[in-house]
């Protein structure tokens, strides 16, 4: 009689255990099979010089550290891209504040809001390429909008915007930055329809309006959708690879490179056979985004354990 | 279009295959994997692929067209797992890597056996570390086209030396044009300025020596000089403005116009100008003028098919790259109906073009120097790809040019260890 309850035996016992795993199998498995296992092939191929064909245990030559050796004394080129990367992940972070106002001021009821909203998140819908060809006709020398429009004010950017290599890589972020606002605010939006009338009422009663309203009852409620968009903005940063691409190919002369053009340009590019280099590159780029990555951990894990108090 | 090269190659192959290839013995599989993917290539390509399937009924052809520029990336790739019988790519140096790393053929044997009567001139392109890894299936030559209209309404001739050029360009600059256009967003017409500033500098052999790493480039006074004579043309504003923000077919308009006078470039340009309305009274070519005492060399690039070195029908290959380089075959893919390029084949028929003849009678007669491929596929693939940097930094800003020397002889110094 006391094995009856036993019923199905120790499978039936450790269902709380084992069910999670086997939901989590798939997952973890693809997760080490194409995450975390390229991940530790990047550290091992970067120790080595070989143009990605052939065999890397026949073609390969060890080098050790030389290749970050050359990366951090002798490139330039790195430098610039290091430096880039620094532009973009600072100056992107204006879509954070940029999509705020824009998704405070669509918070409204009116005829056609709907529309309204519409059109400003359209440009998060159409692709990347698209927008980096629409602002490389912006900024055409001479024939193009913004070319025209600085003229006015007698500013004549030599080459146009993303010809110059002191103006390109702002010229990208700023393109870069049409979607990302969008995106950002459909990200507000949605946190201000949780926003909590009673609280907004209490701190009218309290004689709270304008710019005091919005720091201390708004903003605190919206930190969610803050923290999604602090992520999202972080990650498109790094990968600004296509605008990149479309926009100046990483010219004139290299300027506007950032890490990531770099390393497709070193180790898989028409002109690209160092595969070892260009992992180098890749493992620099990951260990950027491990701050990030780390920090974000960090962050949701405080709050899971807020909310388990 | 299609049809004529059809007929005109398979009444060629017909006499080619009784001839000399047994062709009953052919069976399997040949895959060909073919980067000509513009329109007019394509139908070449498609018209080749039909004709020797036509010869051989035995034989399966599968052919895959990849788009030129995706190509040039993903050749890595297509030679590496499950490899293609036959690839398209390009001489000399560019085919480096792929030599290097053993994944294309060695087909030695198959020049030495007399595959390829009639292209001796061109096995040097073919030739690493004394092998021959490809066979050419056609070449262009390069240089100066300009609007012979305006050449006529300024009075001015066809330059033979640097002087003339400089003299005919101030004339030009004076009626308001430039005197060149270019785009050099994508970096390699630069290097084709660069090539023939240097080859008629400094000779051709100096450059290719400059090519294999054997000069440096802040050393030689050779280069120094280059640079200062190319120079004269950036400071007196001879190149259109912001050229570094246009591709190379962004700079048409400007010739077709009448902004700037000439384009230095290769053949492929002249289909592309007709097409934008100039018609052959308004547009002539003539072969860059002399600068130092030296015999021209000139840039005819030539693109080649290859064996992969996995290639599970090596049979098949060879007899299609035997078919390709045939004489009348050549005669039909580089008519006017076809590619409209120079064949590579010594007993092929150049078509009936001006600028096909022209071009024709300069690279047979007039390039004692020798014939270099170009910047991008004579050096070393890193070496080109800092080199171009340079060049087009050179172009925008040529102050910048000690700068840019040190960076070039830093790879320079790491590329031919």
């Amino acid at each position: 009689m006391t094995t009856a309850s036993a019923d199905g035996g120790w499978l039936a016992r450790n269902r709380m255990t084992i069910t999670p795993i086997l939901f989590l199998l798939p997952g973890l498995l693809f997760f080490s099979v194409y995450v975390v296992f390229p991940i530790f092939q990047s550290f091992y191929i970067s120790t080595f010089e070989w143009n990605g064909l052939g065999e890397l245990e026949e073609q390969g030559r060890y080098v050790g550290l030389q290749n970050y050796h050359e990366l951090f004394y002798y490139d330039r080129n790195f430098e610039i891209s290091l430096w880039n990367n620094v532009r973009w992940l600072v100056l992107y972070l204006l879509a954070i504040p940029a999509g705020l106002f824009i998704a405070l001021f669509l918070n409204q009821t009116i005829v056609g809001i709907r529309v309204y909203k519409s059109l400003f998140f359209f440009p998060f819908v159409i692709s990347q390429v698209v927008v980096g060809l629409v602002f490389g006709w912006f900024y055409l020398p001479n024939d193009g909008l913004f070319d025209v429009l600085v003229g006015w004010f007698g500013i004549d950017i030599k080459g146009g915007v993303i010809g110059n290599p002191n103006t390109a890589t702002y010229g990208i972020i700023v393109a870069g930055l049409w979607p990302q606002t969008a995106y950002c605010m459909i990200l507000y939006l949605t946190g201000l329809n949780a926003v909590d009338p009673e609280q907004i009422e209490a701190g009218r009663l309290d004689g709270a309006k304008g710019w005091r309203m919005l720091w201390h009852v708004i903003l605190p409620q919206l930190r969610p959708a803050t923290f999604i968009a602090f992520v999202v903005t972080i990650i498109g940063a790094l990968r600004s690879f296509d605008l990149i691409s479309i926009m100046t190919n990483g010219g004139p002369f290299g300027s506007t490179r950032v890490l990531s053009f770099y390393m497709f340009e070193k180790a898989l590019s028409e002109y690209g056979f160092r595969m070892g280099y260009g992992s180098a590159i890749a493992v620099v780029l990951f260990l950027i985004m491990l701050i990030f990555i780390g920090y974000f951990l960090w962050q949701m894990y405080q709050d899971e354990k807020a909310l388990r108090r | 279009m299609l049809k004529s090269i059809k007929a005109t190659v398979a009444g060629a192959a017909l006499v080619a295959g009784l001839g000399t290839v047994a062709s009953a013995d052919m069976s399997g599989t040949l895959r060909i994997m073919s980067d000509m993917s513009n329109p007019g290539p394509r139908a070449v390509m498609e018209g080749l692929a039909a004709d020797f399937g036509a010869m051989h009924p035995d034989l399966t052809i599968e052919l895959d067209i990849i788009d030129r520029e995706a190509w040039k990336s993903q050749i890595r790739n297509a030679l590496s797992a499950n490899p293609p019988d036959v690839v398209n790519w390009y001489a000399a140096n560019r085919m480096g890597p792929y030599v290097d790393s053993g994944l294309f053929m060695d087909i030695s044997d198959w020049w030495a056996a007399g595959d390829y009567a009639g292209l001796d001139s061109v096995k040097g392109a073919m030739t690493i570390d004394g092998k021959q890894w490809g066979v050419p299936y056609t070449y262009y030559q390069w240089g100066i086209y300009y609007r012979e209209d305006i050449f006529k309404e300024l009075g001015l001739t066809e330059p033979a030396t640097f002087d003339e050029e400089i003299a005919n360009c101030q004339v030009i600059i004076d009626s308001g044009r430039k005197c060149y256009t270019i785009g050099s967003r994508y970096l390699w017409t630069a290097g084709g300025w660069f090539d023939y500033m240097n080859m008629r500098t400094n000779g051709f052999d100096h450059h290719m020596a400059l090519a294999r790493g054997e000069l440096s480039w802040t050393e030689d006074a050779g280069v120094r000089e280059t640079f200062a004579n190319w120079r004269k043309l950036i400071d007196m504003g001879a190149y259109v403005e912001d050229h570094q923000t246009m591709n190379w077919q962004d700079a048409m308009p400007a010739m077709i116009n009448g902004e700037a006078t000439a384009y230095l470039m290769g053949n492929f340009v002249v289909d592309q100008l007709r097409n934008g309305g100039l018609t052959d009274d308004q547009l002539d070519f003539y072969q860059f003028p002399l600068i130092g005492d030296y015999p021209q060399g000139e840039d005819a690039p030539t693109d080649t098919f290859h064996v992969a070195s996995g290639a599970p029908n090596p049979d098949a290959a060879r007899a299609f790259l035997k078919f390709v380089a045939s004489a009348d075959v050549q005669t039909a893919i580089n008519g006017p109906e076809g590619l409209g390029q120079l064949p590579v084949n010594a007993n092929s028929a150049v078509a009936d073009d001006e600028f096909i003849q022209q071009g024709f009678a300069m690279l047979s007669g007039n390039a004692q120097g020798g014939v270099a491929q170009f910047f991008d596929r004579d050096f070393p693939a890193e070496m080109a790809s800092a080199g171009m940097e340079g060049l087009q930094e050179f172009m925008v800003f040529p102050d910048n040019l000690d700068d840019i020397l040190d960076r070039l002889e830093f790879t320079r110094s790491r590329v031919y260890q």
